[in-house]
């Protein structure tokens, strides 16, 4: 199969539901500058035209806002917010608006809207540009949110999610960007709200979405080696979760690890431990444990970020942990 | 601002119209005063923001406005969903929050919706709903139709950074939008002046090369001609314009008291506005000008008793929503 990178899985999901739906826009800070978003809407303004692609001013709340209004008048926006540190200025359009619309008025009105958030940090970019804030919108009612992972789901969830008649939070994240895989040419959507088994094993639980399920599969591959068999769930939607998955997975393997690049207090890791627990107890052979970051805000020097952000390694040695405490 | 309403404003308004504008403040009137009754009597728990004093501008804006025209609406949602053609049954059974109501009992007085008719919503976050109308023209355009949306909202949303946003967006794209300021002069509790360095709230349009004008809110034939040469620029791409009606709620912020006994306005202030009662100056205007009779008058206010008693028989004997749904409809 043909390979793109993640970058170009976005450009192609993007191209192709502009071209066969005169609904999707695309709106927000950066979609025609060179650097804002990566290579992801390169070209799409001069084929689409000012009128589909629209660059607008750093109003991250009003054009929130706009991209709801469109989204309710039969549009389907896609709108992207190029960090994700800028989105809580567009926290009352997206939490007290998009989330509640349909709820709110018995279901007559519904919004279907893309909000493509992008993670961007390291480079000594410091504490405002470099939040990952998965948590902030997974607590919302009524959005969903995908993180995918890879090139495929990266086309498959973004066109999914532009399909989708609610809105829905597509956090993508730039460390991503260059990472190749196979990607059919053809329009494909991934299912909200699955998850996938990456790697099959039988000791542990590992999951993981976005960039962490990368890690994670490496961490089981460096475990492989040392006679631990990791499972590995990468998890792409975080609202709703698959908790089909978790459940057999943990049920199967008795210990559960969870990999999440945001803030460990209130976080993803916290919300699929309680899950899984709640339900699975008397599987479980050990604590369940996380990964996440310390509840600090992220450092600019290169030298802290190093330890500040989790990689492999570090599931490597919280996974040996747990197996030592287990029964 | 005058007291007298003068014909030369509405030369060209077509005398169906200058009925349907009464009898559709007068609609407002008389359901909110029955509102007020029954959040007095705590018939109706639900929080209830009312708009009488502010008939006319809600009742000259739709005037000037097609079914497929969207009006997007605030906390103080009642008289913008009733001049829009909105169901009273609806109406009162949602106040009631019986299952019957417009929003099905989910939403309460603040959420009016009735997409039919071209109310998709009314949001209780201050300017909330002010870039919705932005993003409805915003559509509108790219579907080529020649639809309007309006965004009403109080003078306390220009105290919001959303608002400047907002109007600064549409007016770079010129989109099909019209800024409809209900200036009542008070921000919940406080006076505008309290609010902003600058009172002069139809000014602000200056700043994003915008028309923006300044007009009494309590003359519905002057709010329909300002509506109606804001649209008209609108539907031909013109942009956005910001009007400013300068009007008065004579309740106080929510419920049914005046707020006179918080000491928060003065008893002075309030009957200088009621003695500038928008219905009663233009009744007077419609009855001298011969353009409706007394016993028109007359049929016109029955109808709406009428129409009134049975909405509120309708909320009354509604069921409630059933407690099986009260995860209600969270996703399409």
């Amino acid at each position: 199969m043909r390979e793109l990178s993640y970058a170009q899985a976005i450009h192609e999901a993007l191209e192709q539901m502009l071209e066969r739906d005169s609904r999707v826009l695309l709106i927000g800070q950066g979609v025609t500058s060179p650097w804002y978003v990566g290579a992801t809407t390169t070209g799409l303004v001069e084929r689409f035209g000012p009128e589909r692609i629209i660059d607008t001013p750093v109003s991250e709340n009003g054009i929130t806002g706009a991209a709801v209004g469109a989204a309710l008048a039969g549009m389907r926006p896609v709108l992207v917010h190029p960090r994700l540190d800028f989105m809580y200025y567009a926290m009352d359009q997206i939490a007290n608006h998009a989330s509640n619309w349909h709820f709110m008025f018995g279901g007559q009105m519904s919004v279907p809207l893309t909000i493509w958030g992008i993670i961007n940090r390291g480079g000594e970019q410091a504490a405002q540009h470099s939040q990952a804030l998965q948590a902030m919108f997974m607590h919302l009612p009524g959005v969903k949110v995908v993180m995918p992972g890879t090139p495929y789901d990266a086309k498959g969830l973004l066109i999914a999610s532009i399909q989708d008649d609610n809105p829905v939070i597509f956090i993508d994240d730039r460390w991503l960007y260059d990472r190749t895989g196979d990607v059919p040419e053809e329009v494909y959507s991934v299912p909200i709200g699955k998850g996938i088994i990456r790697r099959s094993g039988n000791d542990v639980t590992i999951a993981a979405a976005s960039y962490m399920a990368g890690e994670a599969l490496a961490a089981a591959e460096i475990l492989g080696t040392q006679d631990i068999d990791a499972e590995v769930i990468d998890l792409r939607s975080i609202k709703p979760l698959d908790e089909t998955i978790l459940f057999e997975s943990v049920r199967k393997t008795g210990r559960l690890v969870v990999a999440d690049g945001g803030w460990k207090t209130g976080g993803i890791g916290a919300e699929i431990v309680a899950r899984v627990t709640e339900k699975n107890l008397k599987y479980l052979k050990a604590p369940p444990a996380r990964i996440a970051l310390p509840d600090t805000p992220a450092p600019a020097s290169s030298a802290l970020e190093e330890c500040y952000y989790s990689k492999a390694r570090d599931i490597v040695t919280v996974i040996k942990q747990v197996l030592k405490e287990g029964r | 601002m005058s007291d007298e309403h003068s014909l030369s404003a509405g030369t060209d308004i077509p005398r169906v119209t200058f009925k349907t504008m009464y009898a559709t403040m007068l609609r407002i009137r008389k359901f909110e005063e029955k509102v007020a009754q029954l959040v007095s009597l705590k018939e109706i728990i639900c929080p209830c923001h009312l708009y009488i004093g502010q008939e006319a501008i809600a009742a000259g804006v739709c005037a000037s406005l097609k079914k497929d025209d969207w009006v997007f609406s605030t906390h103080r949602s009642h008289g913008h969903y009733i001049a829009k053609g909105g169901s009273l049954k609806a109406l009162m059974a949602e106040l009631y929050g019986k299952a019957t109501g417009c929003s099905g009992g989910y939403g309460g007085s603040m959420h009016l919706a009735a997409p039919e008719i071209g109310l998709p919503g009314s949001s209780a976050i201050v300017a909330g709903t002010v870039p919705l109308a932005a993003g409805a023209a915003l559509a509108f355009t790219l579907q080529k139709k020649d639809s309007v949306a309006v965004a009403f909202f109080g003078d306390g949303a220009v105290d919001e950074g959303v608002w400047y946003e907002t109007l600064n967006f549409a007016s770079l794209k010129k989109l099909p939008v019209i800024f409809v300021c209900e200036n009542n002069l008070y921000s919940t509790h406080m006076s505008l002046a309290d609010c902003l360095a600058d009172t002069s709230i139809y000014k602000k349009a200056d700043a994003f090369k915008m028309p923006g004008v300044r007009i009494d809110g309590n003359n519905v034939v002057e709010v329909y001609a300002a509506a109606q040469s804001a649209i008209d620029n609108a539907r031909q791409g013109k942009g956005p314009t910001l009007i400013e009606c300068m009007t008065y709620r004579w309740l106080g912020h929510v419920g049914s008291s005046d707020d006179l006994d918080k000491g928060l306005r003065s008893r002075a202030e309030l009957e200088d506005w009621i003695a500038r009662c928008p219905i009663k100056t233009y009744e007077a205007f419609l009855l001298k000008q011969n353009i409706m009779s007394r016993t028109e008058k007359a049929r016109i206010s029955k109808e709406i008793d009428a129409e009134i008693e049975k909405a509120y028989i309708f909320a009354k004997e509604s069921p409630y929503p059933d407690v099986s749904q009260v995860a209600g409809k969270v996703f399409k």
